[in-house]
């Protein structure tokens, strides 16, 4: 018995855990660093359509957001059912679209101010009357790159 | 005792366990979402000077969709499902001959080669949103195809693939440079020339 309790020796050191925290900060800094924390909480109902032929919208400094939908339920008693645009973190009259696309451009720098790209994200409920609206806002004002964001998905999920 | 030890050390252990539950938190919250969506671009504002271009009818491929989301595509109701096959046999064509890539049915009273091909959409103001994109969808989708069969034939690649990494930053430059010009090529072959006309009011 004495035999086995005394080698001491034998046994494997502890590993040191005096660099872990070292370690862990390190991860922390790097997700702190790459989160985006969402910067407009949605007031409208976002579902959007599915498509398959999509392409990814890189560079999310070269894309300003509308998103267009019926209100949320907390907002439908003020501001009914009707599908509504929000620029921002207001719900926004169509006639507001092109001062927001105007202000959002001057926010950007010079050089990317050309190839913005304006990304409708639209409620697959809505009618096509308000988008075209839109679509007219942003021929006004020149922004005439969009996208249409939806899912990756089969497109005839839409028509159910 | 006139002397006091010195401030007693602050345990360090735990620090650990405070930095992994920052971790944590910032790992749930992050979303490294890249949006993705069909990209068009909108005729611009102001038409050209010289609006007198006559396109012939024939060229026109018209699409129409109505409030409940019927399709009407050169004046016949169709199946959402066989749009992509009708365009696709639209703007593959070739009618006059000048195309000889085109594996159409070179039927003469359809479009006369893709580069004079035109879709034209059209929608109504009570049209759902979700038809619209599964429209759109279908007819990004008949170029896609037609693109993905040259780009195929010419540099056995698909041309989505070869756009898609020609559009990624991540791409190194050298291999950007050496796409651009197949990128452009294949584009050209089937120009994408889809019109939307303004929104019928009824």
């Amino acid at each position: 018995m004495a035999k086995f309790a005394k080698k001491k020796d034998g046994d494997l050191p502890a590993v040191s855990t005096a660099s872990l925290p070292d370690i862990v900060f390190m991860l922390l800094f790097f997700f702190m660093t790459v989160t985006t924390m969402k910067d407009s909480s949605l007031l409208v109902q976002n579902t959007l359509p599915n498509a398959s032929e999509v392409k990814k919208l890189e560079k999310k400094d070269r894309v300003i957001y509308i998103y267009v939908g019926k209100p949320t339920r907390e907002y439908q008693s003020v501001y009914g059912t009707e599908p509504k645009i929000q620029l921002n973190d207001k719900f926004a009259d169509v006639n507001e679209v092109g001062s927001y696309i105007l202000a959002e451009r001057a926010k950007k720098p010079q050089e990317l101010q050309n190839v913005l790209t304006t990304a409708l994200k639209v409620d697959k409920d809505a009618n096509m009357g308000l988008i075209s609206d839109i679509k007219q806002k942003l021929r006004q004002v020149n922004a005439l790159k969009v996208n249409y964001t939806t899912y990756e998905g089969d497109a005839f999920n839409n028509l159910q | 005792m006139p002397r006091r030890k010195g401030a007693p050390e602050v345990n360090a252990g735990s620090m650990a366990d405070i930095a992994f539950l920052l971790l944590i938190f910032f790992l749930v919250t992050t979303t490294i979402e890249t949006d993705a969506g069909l990209d068009r671009m909108l005729p611009p504002a102001e038409p050209p000077e010289d609006v007198d271009v006559v396109i012939k009818q024939k060229n026109i491929f018209t699409v129409n969709i109505n409030r409940n989301g019927q399709l009407l595509v050169e004046e016949e109701i169709l199946d959402i499902k066989n749009l992509r096959k009708e365009a696709i046999a639209f703007l593959d064509n070739g009618g006059d001959g000048s195309c000889n890539y085109c594996k159409g049915r070179k039927d003469a009273s359809s479009s006369d080669n893709p580069e004079k091909a035109i879709i034209s959409l059209k929608n109504d103001r009570e049209t759902k949103y979700s038809t619209y994109i599964t429209v759109q969808n279908e007819l990004v989708g008949a170029y896609n195809d037609l693109r993905n069969r040259e780009a195929q034939r010419l540099f056995g690649r698909d041309f989505t693939e070869m756009e898609a990494k020609y559009l990624n930053p991540e791409t190194p430059s050298a291999e950007r440079d050496d796409l651009k010009p197949k990128v452009k090529r294949v584009q050209e072959l089937f120009p994408q020339k889809l019109s939307e006309a303004e929104t019928s009011v009824n």
